[in-house]
């Protein structure tokens, strides 16, 4: 789940950024969402996640005209080691062909920016701040060639673009007075339960000069969580409702149109 | 109308869900078929996961075929004897097919697997129902010519199994091997497609066993209640994929398509409606090869490691 290796750059740029920082101190930016808690139940269609803030020049005043911060929302979804599978025609028939595993395939990511990412940053610091869908760090696990590799993290960002898991919207943060800024992150109705963070970027000429976390968590609650406990935790008793309730309501339907 | 599905984890519109239901159950009552040949595609194509439709529908099916069985029940027009053998038979095939399903998951392929099973059994079956359908269709049409119907006889495989039971309802006797490996092989069928089996075993029972005709439908309504409550019991045991959610609104569809269904069927020619049905077989089976020879819906899938 964690990689050793990207904790590491980001320690050397975050000392690179603090002694820079001595010099011109960072920016002030203070992020906020309008909910840190998603609840999942019925008549749950997918929420709206509205990501803002405020970013202040570092002595507190306003950023002056003529100059602006570009600020990257991330809100990254609870990391799953997963399979992939790829279909190959052989025989004249589509089966699963090749297959590769990855460790740290986020269930949810969805970047927002103020402009093109790669019009703020260069390709390394995206790398290293995973700012954009092709720079995911999905930690591929076994040995398979570089290329083969890039295939699959393709389709796997293809496919979750397709059903609304992954997105990367580059218009979607507006920033007002250059002060004010905002972005809305839809989450689909099939999102997956658990821990989300969001992490904010002020971007100066393609340096990262501040950024900031928080989380916010995703929720199953009420019957549609009684529900699925029960699943798990009692499957005899579940399947046995499950056969009661199709009897019954089969049986219940014969009665009520027979008597008409 | 928005419903969240707690085990398929996704919202789905209720109202597409109940229709969805009630086209099912139109073709249950119709054709004394549980429908679920035409649920578990038609679910998946609109997003619910492959196995959480798979095991749903099982339940469905359960409900359509109630109704059925007690009116059957009442008229005298099950075989007991012969059901419960095949009922027997019927639980060690969702044991089988859960097996399987597990095997073949762990092989990666059991989404390829369903599929050429769907190609292969409705394609088999939808042309077998044509091809007998068609003449009797159009001979009603022209003149009342055609062979006259073949005397009831089973086949002669099944002569040649051992040990023979007499089956008093259905004028029967032969090996029970026959009728319990032809629940078997519905069982497994049941568990991996997420159908109740009634277009497959009607027929099985007519032309392979020889049953006697007045008791041949109630006799699979018998069986396929029971196996589909087992195949729900199975998954909720081993794939823990049954939505009770998504089960309730296809069965508040589908027994209601059932009693409007039953009413069409005493008006229409029966002909007319095998032949009807024979279509729609195939027209899932060719929908199916469609995404197995021509292009697959999705190149790539995803399972939790």
């Amino acid at each position: 789940m964690i990689v050793p290796g990207r904790i590491l750059l980001r320690f050397l740029t975050g000392l690179s950024i603090l002694s820079v920082a001595a010099a011109a101190r960072e920016p002030i930016l203070v992020p906020e969402i309008s909910q840190h808690e998603v609840v999942v139940r019925q008549g749950f269609t997918g929420a709206d996640l509205l990501l803002y803030g405020a970013i202040l020049e570092p002595d507190g005043t306003r950023v002056g005209t003529g100059r602006a911060y570009d600020i990257v929302v991330v809100l990254k979804g609870p990391l799953e080691a997963i399979t992939l599978r790829e279909k190959r025609k052989k025989l004249g028939m589509w089966v699963n062909a090749e297959s590769t595993s990855f460790r740290s395939a986020p269930a949810f990511y969805a970047l927002a920016s103020s402009r093109p990412v790669s019009q703020i940053v260069d390709a390394k610091t995206a790398a290293i701040y995973e700012l954009g869908l092709e720079w995911l760090q999905l930690s591929p696990i076994g040995a398979i060639d570089p290329q083969q590799q890039d295939q699959f993290a393709t389709g796997l960002v293809e496919k979750r673009v397709a059903s609304g898991l992954y997105r990367q919207d580059e218009s979607a943060v507006t920033i007002s007075e250059g002060v004010l800024y905002q972005a809305r992150i839809a989450l689909p109705s099939s999102v997956t339960t658990g821990n989300y963070t969001a992490e904010t970027f002020a971007i100066d000429d393609g340096r990262v000069v501040a950024s900031a976390t928080s989380e916010v968590e995703v929720v199953k609650r009420g019957f549609e969580r009684a529900v699925e406990l029960f699943s798990i935790q009692q499957a005899f008793w579940y399947g046995l409702a499950a056969v009661a309730l199709s009897v019954f309501m089969g049986w219940s339907a014969g009665r009520l149109f027979a008597s008409r | 109308m928005d419903v969240y599905l707690p085990i398929a984890n996704l919202a789905v519109n209720g109202l597409v869900i109940v229709l969805l239901g009630a086209l099912t159950g139109l073709l249950s009552g119709l054709f004394g078929v549980g429908g679920g040949f035409l649920t578990t595609p038609l679910l998946i194509f609109y997003g619910v996961p492959p196995t959480v439709a798979a095991a749903s529908a099982a339940s469905q099916v359960t409900g359509a075929s109630v109704s059925g069985a007690f009116a059957h029940a009442r008229r005298g027009g099950i075989d007991y004897q012969i059901g419960g053998v095949m009922v027997v038979g019927g639980v060690v095939g969702t044991g089988i097919g859960a097996v399987l399903f597990n095997l073949l998951s762990a092989l990666g392929q059991i989404d390829v697997a369903i599929n050429i099973l769907y190609v292969v059994v409705l394609g088999s079956v939808g042309i077998i129902m044509a091809r007998e359908a068609v003449p009797q269709v159009f001979s009603g049409r022209l003149a009342r010519f055609g062979k006259p119907p073949s005397k009831r006889r089973h086949h002669p495989l099944v002569a040649s199994l051992p040990l023979r039971w007499r089956f008093y309802r259905s004028g029967l006797y032969i090996s029970p091997l026959a009728p319990l490996l032809l629940g078997v092989a519905v069982g497994v069928l049941t568990m991996l497609m997420g159908i109740g089996g009634g277009f497959l075993l009607v027929p099985a029972m007519l032309f392979i066993l020889g049953m006697s005709a007045q008791v041949v439908v109630g006799t699979s309504l018998f069986q396929i209640l029971f196996v589909t409550m087992a195949t729900t019991m199975m998954h909720a045991l081993t794939t823990r994929a049954v939505d009770v959610v998504l089960a309730a609104l296809l069965l508040v569809g589908s027994v209601s398509g059932a009693q409007v269904g039953t009413r069409f069927a005493s008006n229409a020619r029966p002909e007319v409606l095998r032949l009807v049905l024979a279509g729609l077989v195939l027209a899932v089976a060719a929908r199916m090869a469609v995404g197995l020879t021509f292009r697959p819906d999705e190149i790539f899938t995803v399972v939790p490691l």
